[in-house]
């Protein structure tokens, strides 16, 4: 399962990468569904169907919103100038893309590895958490009853992003 | 916005009730099966931005639907915190979002005090919330198109 | 270990968008890019090998079976994804109107300030 979940980060990449340098906007927003799509996958492998649900249906709706947006505007991207300054970014993006990878290497050290995760905090969610809620969904569980007030802070982001968005996009004020 | 062909038309006619009882659906179940609140919220949003799309938008009057949309996005979270605040008082406790009613037995579809009463109130938030993004956008661009 | 380098990396793929791009739309594109990366890093954390997804049924209904990957990372991610799809929708919003406003999205245009 490992072996798959490889090949799918590689291919996540691969689109991400592409989705960045393409020259037509719409093409790279087609190729960031690889991205999402992707995670999904990966969702499933990893035993969370909840998250797999809200990610598949998310990401449509994200994809919907933007070829929204690039289709009312323009498709083209922006010119960039070559030259010898860019090249002294490339050289600077992997020489920082380097530093960062090895002290990510050494930070994961004090980690557990992948699958031999030992649940600390959530052994007082796991064991006792069906018949403390009643619950049979333990993510359900922990979302409504033991971290209520996460749900609650993420209600508040939601309705203030809302909130904006008809701000910004109010062209006339309202009599 | 203008809609698209006669067969989109009507291949949406019978999906869009199937997608919204299939919401519904996850949201009720939320305690039981994958899904709950937000997983329901964004599939019934999805429907009416399917009916949206398909039929475009010049036979919905479009302020009047983003208002209404705003006003049950307001409510609902206020629905969520009225329960919140009734487990402070209900429950003896003084605790906030204290879980007071009876907890029944694992597995039927009534049980788990009030996790479902949050389920719906937290899926009416996102559904509103993401049709009330989509409607914003609609309303911008045909006022910019004018 | 693997794992989690090519997690980071995919993460370094949308800092870079953020970072080096001069497009407004690739600049939402890559902060997107970077919201999923740490998503999927939190849920890699918390998998058990051979542990089922944590719901209470059918055979798992048992008390003895506590064999469940992590429940706690997976309803925080699960709150992040819808959040994830407001702000993305912020930042779009914000774009096409500065689309409206300077004609191009280009950042280096906004930054001459226009009367």
């Amino acid at each position: 399962m490992e072996i798959l979940l490889i090949v799918i980060l590689v291919l996540m990449i691969g689109g991400a990468i592409f989705s960045l340098e393409a020259r037509d906007l719409l093409s790279a927003v087609i190729a960031y569904g690889i991205v999402g799509f992707g995670l999904v996958i990966c969702f499933l492998l990893l035993q969370a169907p909840d998250l797999a649900l809200v990610q598949i249906v998310v990401e449509t709706i994200t994809l919907i919103i933007m070829i929204a947006v690039i289709l009312n505007s323009t498709r083209e991207d922006v010119k960039t100038r070559g030259g010898i300054r860019s090249v002294f970014f490339v050289i600077f993006a992997f020489i920082f893309a380097g530093l960062f990878l090895y002290f990510f290497n050494r930070v994961t050290g004090t980690l557990s590895d992948f699958g031999e995760h030992v649940m600390r905090m959530s052994e007082a969610y796991v064991l006792p958490g069906a018949e403390k809620t009643g619950s049979a969904n333990l993510v359900t569980g922990v979302i409504f009853d033991f971290r209520g007030y996460d749900t609650l802070g993420e209600a508040t982001i939601l309705f203030t992003a809302v909130i904006g968005v008809l701000t910004v996009l109010r062209v006339k004020g309202r009599k | 916005m203008k809609g698209m062909t006669v067969i989109v038309k009507k291949v949406t006619e019978l999906m869009c009730g199937v997608i919204f009882l299939y919401g519904i659906y996850i949201i009720i179940h939320g305690h039981l099966t994958p899904g709950g609140g937000f997983a329901g919220g964004v599939i019934i949003a999805g429907s009416f931005i399917l009916l949206i799309l398909s039929f475009g938008s010049d036979f919905l009057a479009l302020k009047k639907e983003e208002t209404g949309s705003s006003l049950i996005e307001s409510s609902a979270i206020l629905t969520f915190l009225i329960i919140a605040v009734l487990g402070m008082i209900i429950g003896g406790t003084g605790v906030f979002f204290k879980n007071f009613l009876p907890g029944g037995t694992i597995g039927k579809l009534i049980s788990a005090g009030v996790i479902p009463l949050y389920n719906i109130a937290i899926g009416m938030e996102v559904a509103a919330a993401i049709l009330t993004i989509f409607l914003a956008l609609l309303i911008y661009k045909d006022e910019v198109l004018k | 270990m693997i794992i989690y380098l090519l997690c980071i990396f995919l993460f370094l793929v949308g800092l870079y968008g953020v970072v080096a791009k001069r497009n407004l739309i690739k600049i939402v594109i890559g902060l997107a890019i970077m919201e999923y990366s740490v998503n999927l890093f939190l849920i890699l954390i918390g998998y058990v090998k051979g542990g089922a997804a944590p719901i209470r049924s059918g055979e798992m209904a048992d008390k003895a079976f506590t064999n469940f990957v992590d429940p706690l990372p997976q309803a925080m991610v699960l709150t992040a994804i819808v959040i994830g799809l407001a702000t993305t929708a912020l930042l779009l919003a914000i774009a096409i109107r500065i689309y409206k406003k300077y004609g191009t999205f280009d950042i280096r245009e906004i930054k001459n300030l226009k009367g």
